[in-house]
């Protein structure tokens, strides 16, 4: 009760105070002004990489089914709601009709609005088609609480390999693959990267970014995609602005990264989690040093290192928090001192939980 | 030939009971007993726990003790769907039985409470159970009882070196879980034929259906059966539907309503054993975690036939019918827990339950679950 007094108060004073500004200063500064100085709250939800896998008819996975489920049903319990869902792509597995149509169908029990993120297993099927008809955009933006969020397509490709292939199943299934000599990596595109520059022209550099894509905006490790070719061009576009904070799906596991004032997470997956690219130790990776490992999933469980999340976002930052199915809940917050996302309780070696020695 | 039948068994499990204390070996097919450092076991502590345990002057109507549910003579159950308390007042949850008790890494069936010491504590002041609320100054109620029996002070004397007006509920609690520490039974045929060699201990049908509990019917994955010893819990929590078609409907009321309340530790107990939408809401309430919405810990398996009615709720009364819920895979809910479809035929099912009925200790063999 005291609680909701104080927010009260709080939102009054804030009204009160833009609306004192309005009344002395042009229209477009007091949009800039309100942006910068925002520090209203707020949280969204994250669900992502669903891969919801058509058996035949009506028939689909169940343990990926499941997955999704339960994320929609655990978030329609959130109280208060959050602001909005973010879906960070991979509904479908091999982008069939059915298999997005069964999502939209699960994801129809959310009630608040859902933002989505386009993956490359809804995408190259039919190049985004029937997701444009039914779902959403390839790429947009928005404005929400001062802060400007970019959607970006990241999972393009170039356009000789896109050409290759002599059906648009073989394309599909070629692109779903890991370690796969034939495959080729993501990007934005030209494009795409015009096409943000242009939005992010009118937007002050003390807006905060919020940017969403499938893929991380940056290079972890090529043979699974881990992986946006140009990452760098895209990240030179985002760097004139003071807080910008990437948050991407596709990795399928907790990591985290900082170059210069661009935050990185990912998003969990519904679905299953994908081992960390370091146990691949064939090839070279670059999984960032400040990532604290998700704890090695229990085989046992079909579960386990797989979820959902909500990511708060303060003074211009996001911090996300993990309640995982069958394991140990994680926050990364934003930790202003140091400008980067730390693990709330596991940053410090000490205290992470030791690995199973035992067999 | 009840009452024959009656102290028959309790003279088998008092012969019992002390023999599990003095050998420090454990039955066949259970593990050594966890004793916790500040609760060494002692004869006499055992005995003032027993007797503790048996004291039906420890409720608001002079009716209920730890054995009106937990009754040795019923396997330290009550055989009813849910415990009845003073006034014949009903609470929401199946008691279970406290053979083996000491083996779960958390007592209660959402694991509230983290040992035997701190389980023991809850019935006494819950409404429902022995009922010594408000009105009888809470646990005081007992304190004072046992200050003023001249053999309980002598007994406490003994045993924790206390004055009369230094006994509290600790040394009580202590007492009882030092009792419930010695209520550990192994040695069913299952145990005879894995650990002790006997292969003529189960029958075809029990062999046949040991088989499909490790593979098929998939029971394996949470009853867990070690290597050297069989526990029969992974204690954990998961959720197989059960009641939750209760509350599903209004399941976002229910959890709203339950995170305002802000229910305090003390009033938890209550609101459980009090409030039916509650207690579905299972290992939730403990964690606040949204996974573990309807989710109840695993039982261990052992005296299982002697140990019905089923389920946190009681409302199983048969084996087969708890063979019919994991055969369709656990009542659908977005909740549920890695159960599924397992296709059993009857032949298979009652194997299984062939095996389920050869994990009764010898001592509890002729209490058949009503």
């Amino acid at each position: 009760m005291g609680n909701e007094k104080f927010i009260s108060r709080r939102r009054f004073l804030k009204t009160a105070a833009s609306v004192t500004a309005a009344s002395v200063l042009p229209l477009k500064i007091v949009e800039v002004c309100w942006g910068a100085k925002s520090e209203e709250k707020f949280t969204f939800a994250c669900i992502s990489d669903a891969h919801l896998t058509q058996i035949n008819g009506t028939k689909f996975v169940n343990n990926f089914d499941k997955g999704l489920e339960q994320a929609v049903a655990e978030l329609s319990l959130m109280w208060p709601q959050p602001d909005f869902v973010v879906f960070g792509g991979d509904l479908a597995q091999l982008g069939k009709r059915e298999e997005i149509d069964h999502g939209l169908e699960m994801l129809s029990k959310v009630e608040i609005p859902i933002r989505f993120v386009i993956g490359e297993h809804d995408y190259y099927l039919d190049l985004g088609r029937y997701w444009e008809e039914k779902v959403s955009k390839l790429h947009y933006s928005f404005d929400h609480k001062g802060v400007h969020f970019v959607t970006l397509n990241s999972i393009l490709t170039y356009e000789d390999w896109i050409k290759r292939w002599s059906t648009p199943e073989e394309r599909m299934n070629q692109m779903a693959r890991l370690d796969n000599p034939q495959g080729s990596p993501f990007m934005v595109g030209k494009e795409q990267i015009e096409w943000l520059k242009k939005d992010l022209a009118g937007v002050s550099r003390d807006t905060p970014l919020i940017v969403f894509s499938h893929s991380p905006l940056y290079k972890i490790f090529k043979p699974w995609n881990f992986w946006t070719d140009d990452a760098e061009q895209v990240q030179a576009v985002l760097k004139p602005f003071k807080k910008v904070n990437v948050l991407h799906g596709h990795v399928h596991q907790i990591i985290y990264n900082q170059i210069g004032n661009i935050s990185f997470q990912a998003w969990m997956s519904t679905a299953w989690p994908w081992p960390y690219p370091v146990s691949y130790d064939q090839k070279p990776n670059a999984v960032p040093k400040m990532t604290v490992f998700m704890n090695r999933a229990d085989p046992f469980h079909e579960r386990d290192a797989t979820g959902w999340s909500q990511t708060t976002v303060e003074g211009g930052r996001t911090s996300q928090h993990f309640d995982l199915w069958e394991n140990t809940s994680r926050t990364l917050r934003f930790d202003h001192k140091t400008e980067q996302l730390v693990d709330d309780q596991f940053q410090n070696p000490a205290n992470r939980i030791p690995p199973q020695k035992h067999y | 030939m009840r009452i024959v039948t009656v102290l028959c068994s309790i003279f088998l499990f008092l012969l019992w009971a002390g023999e599990s204390f003095s050998g420090a070996q454990p039955p066949l097919g259970l593990p050594p007993v966890p004793i916790p450092e500040d609760n060494l076991q002692s004869p006499e502590k055992i005995a003032l726990g027993e007797k503790l345990f048996e004291d039906k002057r420890f409720s608001g109507d002079g009716t209920i003790s730890c054995a009106t549910c937990h009754d040795p003579a019923k396997a330290f159950t009550d055989h009813l769907p849910v415990a009845e308390g003073i006034n014949k007042l009903k609470g929401t949850r199946n008691s279970p039985t406290v053979i083996n008790a000491v083996y779960y890494q958390a007592q209660f069936w959402d694991g509230r409470r983290p040992n035997l010491e701190e389980q023991a504590k809850d019935p006494f002041v819950n409404s429902v159970e022995h009922g010594l609320g408000k009105t009888h100054n809470f646990h005081e109620f007992i304190v004072e009882i046992i200050r003023k029996d001249p053999e309980y002070v002598k007994q406490f004397k003994q045993v924790f070196g206390v004055t009369p007006e230094k006994i509290t509920m600790d040394e009580v609690v202590k007492a009882i879980s030092s009792f419930e520490r010695t209520v550990v039974a192994g040695d069913s045929p299952f145990d005879r034929y894995q650990y002790g060699g006997d292969k003529t201990a189960l029958s075809e049908s029990a062999v046949r259906g040991l088989e499909l509990y490790r593979g098929k019917a998939r029971c394996q994955e949470c009853h867990a059966i070690s290597e050297k010893y069989a526990i029969f819990t992974d204690n954990k929590f998961h959720n197989l539907g059960v009641g939750f078609n209760k509350i599903q409907p209004r399941l976002r009321e229910i959890v709203k309503e339950f995170r305002m309340a802000h229910t305090k530790d003390k009033e938890l107990d209550e609101s459980i054993l009090t409030k039916s939408d509650t207690s579905e809401l299972g290992r939730f309430v403990v964690t606040g975690k949204l996974s573990d919405l309807g989710a109840f810990k695993t039982p261990t398996l052992r005296n299982i036939a002697v140990t019905g009615p089923y389920m946190h709720d009681g409302s199983m009364a048969t084996l087969k019918e708890v063979m019919d819920l994991y055969n369709k895979g656990g009542e659908k809910n977005p909740f549920l827990g890695s159960v599924r479809v397992l296709d059993l035929t009857d032949q298979e099912m009652e194997d299984v339950i062939a095996f389920m009925n050869s994990l009764t200790s010898p001592q509890f063999k002729d209490m058949v679950a009503k």
